[in-house]
């Protein structure tokens, strides 16, 4: 019987619910691993996950600095999508998409994942051609996309202002049907859960504070807990590469550090059913299972590691709601957060060894991180395991900038608050 | 969030726009040191807490101007213009004129 399944839980329920084992053990640190993850987030997690089940490799400690899942896996608006442009990046999110939709079933953990949609609304003719050619991009690697009507746009979303008079009225769309969203917390749980059971230890609140190096070579971690040695050092910790990364001896990174704030509303009655993201600005929105609507847009702008952002975003985030749904203006919003987000100069991420002996490198994954989480986990236990990277995140290296080799899906050239 | 312009005093940081990191170092228009042109087009330091940084006060008086900002309380500690003696560098152009 599978550890969670109907019968598990009548049969719990029967016990009064009193022999449910904690989903992850709290082990203490060991003196050495063969590998050592750094961050237990979404991406550090699954890391863990695919080396222990895919690699057979369960020597390996998780180390998180706060509590888990308290970075960006809990903070993003949960969109899950393969819409990209660039070879590199469709093939890897498409990779993403197809473990995302055997994920629930996988990690015996509901996720949630909701295939609902994905709808980039088009506001001139000129975009729409654009979205005509990303949906072909995508068709042509075998992702599915197709363009839509104001009139099939109309059908989809009734609340949506498709009317000649609207701010920025709406000449089309483009749909991929297979994206959606997923429960996010969910994602973190049952990767570690599924991590745990296969003898990865997890050990959270437990802060890195520097490298243990022999010549150039890296050993281990120095920690809140002691020192820990390994053969293999991962990092895995998105908006905080800057930090770890000089706890390491290298300054200067293709990276920057922004905040991205996310909003949700009181609770409403079924109100959208698809992801939709506005064409003139940034941003985008879904409804939660629990009915909030989640609202997201652009990063703040400059460079910041707190996990809140300034008032000029909640203003434009709102203004572009507005815009594009009038009859939402007396919804009162419940919540705002901020997450730190690893901007890289091309927009993509970075997934591969180095850059110093024994160093395994995740990041860059700018506003992207959580539809990536699983092909990322899954591609990053590759390269550490087989020490090379996998066709899907070849691509994806740190020397690609002084190679001339930057992947960059919107065309924007090496400034991160645009990409 | 408050810039305090050295021109216009305490703005809105909606009249700015960011420039990033103020210590690359941008090389002689004329070097053909790659290793350097790629540092300063794609390396970035990216502290947790002060940060020297560019912003331009392009809803204002479109100076540009080095912020020493903690980028974890958004504090700033110094606002000065990029070049030290505001229009100095123009003044000299002109006196170079024959």
């Amino acid at each position: 019987m599978a550890e969670y399944s109907a019968l598990s839980l009548l049969a719990n329920a029967l016990k009064g619910n009193k022999d449910w084992k904690p989903a992850w053990r709290k082990p203490d640190p060991k003196a050495s691993y063969d590998v050592i993850i750094i961050g237990g987030g979404g991406h550090g997690l699954a890391t863990a996950y695919y080396l222990a089940k895919e690699h057979g490799i369960t020597n390996v400690a998780v180390l998180e600095k706060g509590w888990l899942g308290s970075g960006n896996v809990g903070r993003n608006t949960t969109a899950v999508r393969s819409n990209y442009l660039l070879p590199a990046n469709t093939r890897f999110y498409e990779h993403s998409m197809k473990l995302w939709e055997n994920l629930s079933h996988e990690l015996n953990y509901n996720v949630m994942f909701s295939q609902r949609g994905c709808l980039n609304l088009a506001h001139t003719p000129a975009q729409f051609d654009d979205y005509a050619r990303r949906g072909n991009a995508m068709r042509h690697l075998g992702v599915d996309a197709e363009l839509m009507t104001p009139a099939e746009i109309k059908r989809l979303i009734p609340a949506l202002d498709i009317s000649s008079e609207a701010r920025f009225p709406v000449v089309g769309g483009l749909m991929q049907r297979r994206a959606g969203t997923a429960r996010h917390d969910a994602v973190a749980w049952g990767y570690a859960r599924g991590a745990d059971r296969r003898g990865v230890d997890i050990i959270e609140n437990c802060e890195v504070t520097g490298f243990l190096r022999d010549g150039d070579r890296v050993t281990g971690v120095t920690t809140s807990r002691g020192d820990i040695r390994a053969k293999k050092v991962a990092v895995a910790v998105a908006g905080s590469t800057g930090r770890v990364m000089q706890l390491a001896g290298v300054e200067t990174m293709p990276i920057e550090s922004h905040v991205l704030q996310a909003f949700v509303t009181e609770s409403l009655k079924p109100f959208i059913d698809t992801v939709v993201t506005f064409g003139m600005g940034h941003f985008y929105m879904s409804q939660s299972d629990k009915g909030g609507l989640v609202y997201g847009g652009d990063i703040d702008g400059y460079n910041s590691y707190a996990q809140r952002g300034n008032l000029p975003i909640v203003d434009e985030v709102m203004s572009e709601m507005l815009a594009l749904f009038p009859g939402l203006a007396r919804v009162r919003m419940l919540r705002s957060w901020g997450g730190v987000c690893d901007m890289s100069m091309d927009g993509s991420p970075i997934i591969t060894m180095g850059p110093l002996p024994g160093m395994y490198l995740n990041c860059g994954w700018c506003y992207g991180g959580f539809k990536a989480t699983p092909a990322s986990g899954w591609c990053f236990a590759w390269t550490i395991a087989k020490d090379q990277p996998h066709d899907f995140n070849a691509p994806f290296t740190l020397d690609r900038f002084h190679r001339g080799l930057v992947i960059d899906d919107k065309g924007q050239g090496a400034n991160p608050r645009l990409h | 969030m408050l810039i305090t312009c050295p021109y216009c005093g305490p703005r809105d940081v909606i009249e700015f726009t960011y420039q990033g990191d103020g210590n690359r170092e941008r090389p002689d228009p004329v070097s053909q040191n790659f290793e350097a042109w790629n540092a300063y087009v794609y390396d970035r330091l990216n502290p947790a807490g002060d940060h020297n940084e560019i912003w331009q006060h392009s809803g204002g008086c479109r100076a540009h101007l080095r912020v020493v900002r903690n980028t974890l309380t958004h504090e700033i500690s110094s606002v000065a213009f990029v070049r030290g003696d505001h229009g100095s560098a123009a003044r000299s152009k002109a006196e170079d004129k024959p």
